[in-house]
Formats: structure tokens, sequence, C-alpha cells
């Protein structure tokens, strides 16, 4: 039961900047995911918080106390690596009990320690094997179990599952969330895939090049994200993009011209007409599961395009479709099944509310939306 | 087993043996035969008695010179195949020789002795394996003295080499410090000095510590090797760093993730490093020579090249002391030859 507190974290490598002013904090027992593209500076920020990297400015502040200084040992955290690091020259006891006898634990204790561990993880019957005699699954339970039995302050994790092939990722996935309710401890998860981000986290913080995109809940991320990186990446498929031109300003919002389409599309959105002048270039975002199709031509707020290619899954399904005089091209998500077929034309139907708006100046931050629209 | 057999006895034809065939086997026996002649030639001569060493034409099997006890002398009496003047064949014991003339006697009958010359006479031999070559060397010359010598050096240096040589590649595969390069380019760039460049300041430094006449005098300079340094870093920098992380997590000293971690993992290369150092300590001459003036220090192959020296070679005695020299490289090789199969099969981590 901990908090963790990053102020201004900087870190350099030589002259490549890694991580710049990094602010996190992570309440008693919360589990925060820390996603983005690779290289953005995640897993360093981990090694930063686990004690394995120093940082080049900036406070640590674990429990209350700077913790800077401090070693990794002596931390009191745990860390699940990506490649698990398991010591292969011992079996999945020793790699338990390596730990606690460099801390000098009672023997009993050890062994009442790993003892609940496995139980808890299912690796009683593996616990005289060696890592290389298990699966991935289970090299993966044992390396958790490697981190529960120090009764860690914090958890770490470093893209735990990105080595787990699809359907045991899911599993695993299912067995960390039901450990952390279980155990109550904060975690920290280090990930590039957003998915396990948004069904694992309490908090999300978004990295981008080093820096913080965002940070909140997942669904605070997906309502309102605050740029179009962070609109980009939390969401599958991504939110789709449109540019457009604001071309009239009133009380009720923004009317914007979108471009690209055959007739002229207009639509009109909930957004702080303060915010963008007449003629500003803007970027409209539509996430793919709110365009619906609609019957017929005409009707406001709609587009026509053409359906390149269509996917059904059953119970859902996507459209992609092709802009008549612009490269880019939407995805479109329908529930159920539909008769369209490719090199058909479909009326989208982009629901305002649903649509944000990126300035398109550095930053591409999100326009404020309109106060009291939502 | 069988597949081993089929393994040795593959050949490129189906039903008749190809000409490759006959190349290839005919190459490999001439190459078994270069390789291995000498050796089995030295452990035959080594069970051959000492008149059985200078007999003409040399025999591959150790025969010796049949003997026999006749009454009135005190030794036994070597037996020659004589061919008598009447044309007979008679097998006769010797008792003198003077010049051409051989006194013989019939042990048959003592009291009658044959002059016969020496032209008209062969050895009887018969296959005689001298086991006391072997029986009586631990008896000569202090032999288990040398033995245990040339065996302290070799175990203590080894080991040592090993624990020296695996720290030094530790930290310079592990660690990131400034100079590490550089370090380490000096390191294996002594490889290209010869050992005779420094012979000379080596003893200065070994004399002006007192190590002289010592055994430790042989290992100290022999256990920094700059080959040993290269081939376990090289090895280590396949172990990944996030163990060593892991490991730091687990509140491992630096010294237990080297002891518990880096040095258990690092063992197909140490059984090379050490199969290496043996033979390298053992076989070692020039060095010791120098150091060890003293007999009763002497290792093996210093005794058998003061052995060598005396006025008369006992050339049974020397070739027995080369075969037990020889035992200890060839079994340390046999053995962790296989350990460094079996090594590097397992160590395919992840």
């Amino acid at each position: 039961m901990s908090t963790l507190q990053l102020k201004h974290i900087d870190k350099r490598f030589g002259d490549t900047v890694v991580l710049r002013d990094i602010d996190l904090e992570a309440a008693e027992g919360e589990f925060v995911a820390l996603v983005g593209p690779s290289g953005c500076g995640k897993s360093t920020l981990l090694r930063i918080i686990s004690g394995l990297e120093p940082t080049t400015a900036g406070e640590i502040i674990l429990d209350g106390k700077r913790v800077n200084d401090v070693s990794a040992a002596e931390r009191g955290l745990a860390m699940v690596f990506q490649s698990y690091a398991l010591y292969p020259h011992m079996t999945v006891y020793q790699n338990m009990a390596f730990g606690l006898e460099n801390t000098g634990t009672p023997k009993a204790e050890i062994e009442r320690k790993i003892g609940d561990a496995a139980r808890m993880l299912q690796l009683d019957v593996l616990l005289q094997r060696r890592p290389t005699q298990l699966s991935g699954g289970q090299r993966q339970r044992v390396a958790i179990g490697r981190a529960i039995v120090r009764n860690p302050k914090l958890f770490l994790f470093d893209e735990p599952l990105s080595n787990l092939d699809a359907e045991l990722r899911v599993q695993m996935r299912a067995e960390i969330i039901a450990l952390h309710q279980r155990l109550k401890t904060g975690m920290i998860y280090v990930t590039h895939d957003q998915v396990e981000a948004m069904t694992m986290a309490d908090k999300i913080v978004v990295l981008r090049a080093g820096q913080v995109e965002q940070t909140g809940t997942p669904l605070e991320l997906y309502n309102s994200p605050q740029n179009r990186f962070v609109a980009g990446f939390i969401g599958s498929p991504r939110m789709n993009f449109i540019e457009a031109v604001v071309t009239a300003r009133d009380g009720r919002g923004l009317t914007l011209a979108l471009a690209g389409f055959e007739p002229q599309a207009t639509i009109n959105v909930a957004v702080d007409p303060a915010a963008a002048a007449h003629g500003t270039a803007v970027m409209l975002g539509v996430r793919p599961e709110h365009l619906e199709v609609a019957e017929g031509a005409g009707a406001p707020d709609t587009v026509t395009v053409q359906i390149a290619q269509v996917e059904q899954l059953g119970g859902h399904g996507f459209i992609h479709c092709t802009l008549p005089t612009s490269k880019r091209s939407l995805v479109v998500q329908f529930q159920g099944q539909i008769a369209s077929r490719a090199g058909a034309t479909v009326t989208l139907r982009i629901p305002p509310a649903a649509c944000h708006v990126f300035s398109t100046a550095a930053g591409e931050p999100a326009l404020p939306p309109l106060h009291g629209a939502g | 087993m069988p597949d081993a057999l089929r393994f040795l006895t593959r050949t490129s034809g189906r039903a008749r043996l190809d000409w490759t065939d006959w190349l290839s086997y005919a190459y490999l026996f001439v190459g078994l035969f270069l390789m291995f002649g000498p050796v089995l030639w030295i452990v035959m001569s080594s069970f051959k008695t000492q008149s059985g060493l200078t007999d003409f034409p040399p025999s591959f099997l150790p025969y010796g010179q049949k003997s026999v006890q006749v009454a009135g002398n005190e030794a036994r009496l070597p037996l020659y195949r004589v061919k008598m003047p009447d044309g007979s064949t008679r097998e006769l014991a010797e008792l003198r020789r003077i010049g051409l003339t051989a006194t013989m006697i019939d042990p048959a009958k003592p009291g009658e002795e044959i002059p016969v010359n020496i032209k008209d006479r062969e050895k009887t031999s018969e296959l005689r394996v001298a086991t006391e070559n072997y029986t009586e060397l631990f008896g000569k010359l202090s032999f288990g003295r040398y033995l245990w010598n040339s065996v302290f050096i070799t175990v203590v240096a080894t080991l040592i080499t090993l624990l020296f040589n695996s720290m030094a590649a530790f930290a310079l595969s592990k660690y990131r410090f400034r100079g590490q390069k550089t370090v380490f380019l000096l390191i294996i760039a002594t490889l290209m000095i010869p050992p005779t460049i420094i012979l000379v300041p080596n003893f200065l430094v070994i004399s002006n510590l007192g190590l002289l006449n010592s055994l430790w005098g042989v290992i100290w300079p022999a256990v920094a090797t700059p080959t040993g340094v290269f081939l376990l870093r090289q090895y280590m920098l396949t172990i990944p760093d996030e163990l060593l992380d892991a490991a730091r997590m687990d509140h491992a000293s630096e010294w237990q993730i080297y002891w518990r971690i880096v040095l258990p993992l690092t063992a197909p290369a140490l059984a090379v490093l050490a199969i290496f150092s043996v033979m390298w300590r053992w076989n070692d001459f020039l060095w010791p020579l120098i150091v060890l003036s003293r007999s009763e220090l002497f290792t093996l192959q210093l005794a058998l090249n003061a052995f060598q020296g005396e006025l008369q070679t006992e050339w049974n005695y020397l070739l027995a002391m080369t075969v037990i020299t020889i035992i200890p490289v060839t079994l340390v090789f046999a053995f962790l030859q296989k350990h460094i199969t079996t090594g590097i099969a397992s160590s395919g981590v992840k």
C-alpha cells in the first residue's frame, strides 16, 4: 500500500532527451498504465521508478519520501520484465526464492510464501521445473510469482504480455486484473497496446516522445482526448480524421466544410466559437463506432462515400470507405450484418455530438467544447 | 549404437563403394596413421624392456629376449638360437662375450662351455610386457613428487585463471565505465606480444617478489590470460541485461549477481577455458624451467627433460613417464569436450 509521485522527471542519454518534465501520481492501490508508441520513453520511465536507471533531474517520491538515491533493491518494488528474466539455471522454486534468500528470510517463511504464491498462480506442480521447460504463459506466471513473494510496495510491469499469443494475452490480462483486485497493491504497467491499458488500468498516462500527452481514466481519454495524438492512440480501430475549414460561427458552435467529399459536406459542431476564427483549417475527428449508415442522401450531417472493403464479423463489422476527392479513408463500425458490397456508395451520418475538433497548430490540441454542450 | 555405426560406415555409393568413398577413406586412414601412429608407438614402446628398445629392426609389439636361470650363475642368462657347425640348431644361454666370440652354455648341461661366433646366433624373443617400467618409476627419481607439482600447478592455476578472467570479463561485458573500451583493447593487445619477449621482465618481477623456486612463481604470471578474458567476455555479452536487472531488484549484491547468476550461466565458456588452461599449464615447459631450478620442485615436463640429460638415458622409463604425462590432458579433453557440446546445446535460453 503505497503512493508514488514523480516530479519534473528529466532523462537524457548524452545529448538525446528521452524524458522531459514528467509529472505522475499514483494513489494507493491504483493501477496506472503508461502507454505510448515504441520509443516514447515509457520503459525508461519505469526503469527510473524501479531505481535501475538514475534520473537526470526531478524527484521520485515514494510514500512521501524522496527515493532518488535509494537503490533498486531498497525501494521495495518488484518488477516483471518483458522477457520475464527468469534465471535459466534455477528451478521455478529457486527463482522465486532468490530474492527472499538475499534479504535473509528464514527458510520456513520462504517456503510458506512460495507455497502461497504458487497456489494463487497454479504453479504448484511446476516448482521443480526449469524455465526452459515451461510454456510462455507459465513463465509469465513464474515472473509474477517472483514479484508477489517479495510483498512489494508497488508492482512494475514492463510490457509483460507482449511475448504471448493473442489468446493467452487475453487470459493473462484477466489474471493480472484479478490479482490486482486480490492484492490491492499498486501497479505501474507499461504497454504499447492501448486495449490492454483501457481494459486494465484505473488511470492511463499517454506518453509521446518523452512527454506526457494526457493523464486520465480510460473513459476520460476516450471521451475527451486533449489532442489529436491521444484521440488517435486511444480506441480501436483508430479515430477517423477529416480535414475541414471553419465556414461560420454562431452561438451553437462552428460550421465546418469537410474536405474531400462530393457533393460538398458541411457539419455543425458544438465547439466554443471563440476557439477558431473564420477560415481556420481544423481537423475533425470521429470514431468509427459513432458513424452511422444513413438511409438516404441529402439529410443534414451526412456524407456520401464509396465502399472500398467490407469486413463482416457476424456480430458487428467494419466498412472501409474512400473519400471521393481525397486520399483519406474512413472506417465505419456497424452492428449486426449489412448487405452492402465493395464498390457501392453509402451515405454516412456524422453525429455532431460525437465529433472532436482539433486545431492544426503545434501539438494539435482539441478545441474546447461549447459550454454546457458536453 | 547402430546409428553411430551406420553414420561411421556411411558411403556415397549406394551398392558399391564410389571412388569418392575410396578417396575419403584413404585420406582418413592416412590422417589417423599420421596423428595416432606416433602416440601408439610411444605407448607400445613404453612397455618394452631396455634391450627391446634398442633392437634392430624395431618391432611394434613389445618383445623381450628370453632368459633362463642356469645352475652356477646368479643372474639370469639371455637365450640365443645358435646354428651349430654341424648344421643343427640349439638354444643356448650366453655366459659371457669377448670380441666376436661368445661363450655359450646349454641350460640342460651347465658343465659344458661352447664357443660360438656371434654371427651364428640370434636372440630368442618372446612377447613380454615390461610393466616394471611403470611400477619402478614411482620409486625412481621421486616421480610422485613431480606428479604432485604438476597437478598442483595445473589445478590451482586453472582455478585462479577461471576466477580472475571471469571477473574481468564480467566487468568488461556488463558495466559501462569510462575507459572500458581502452582497457579491453589493452588486454586484447597483449595477445600480440610473444611470450618470449616478456620472459626477462617476468623473470625480474618474479625474482624480486621472491617467488623463484616456488610453485606460485609458476602459477601467478600465468593466471591472467587475454584469450580467457576475451572468450568469457564474448560469451557474457549474450547473457541478457534484464537478468541482471531482475537480480538487482531481487536484492542481490553485485558480487552475488556475478557469483550466482553470471558465473553459472557462463559454464560452457568456463569449460572451454578450463580445458585450455589445463593443457597450457600441464604442457608448459619454458617458464617452469626458468623459475624452478631445485629438482624437488620440478614438474613432470622438467623431470622428463632432466631425465634425458643424464649421461645415460633410460629410454624405457622416459617413455613410460611420457605416457603418464599425456594421459591427464587426454582425459580432460575427452570428458570436458562432451561437457562443452551439451553445455552449448542446453544454453539455448529463450
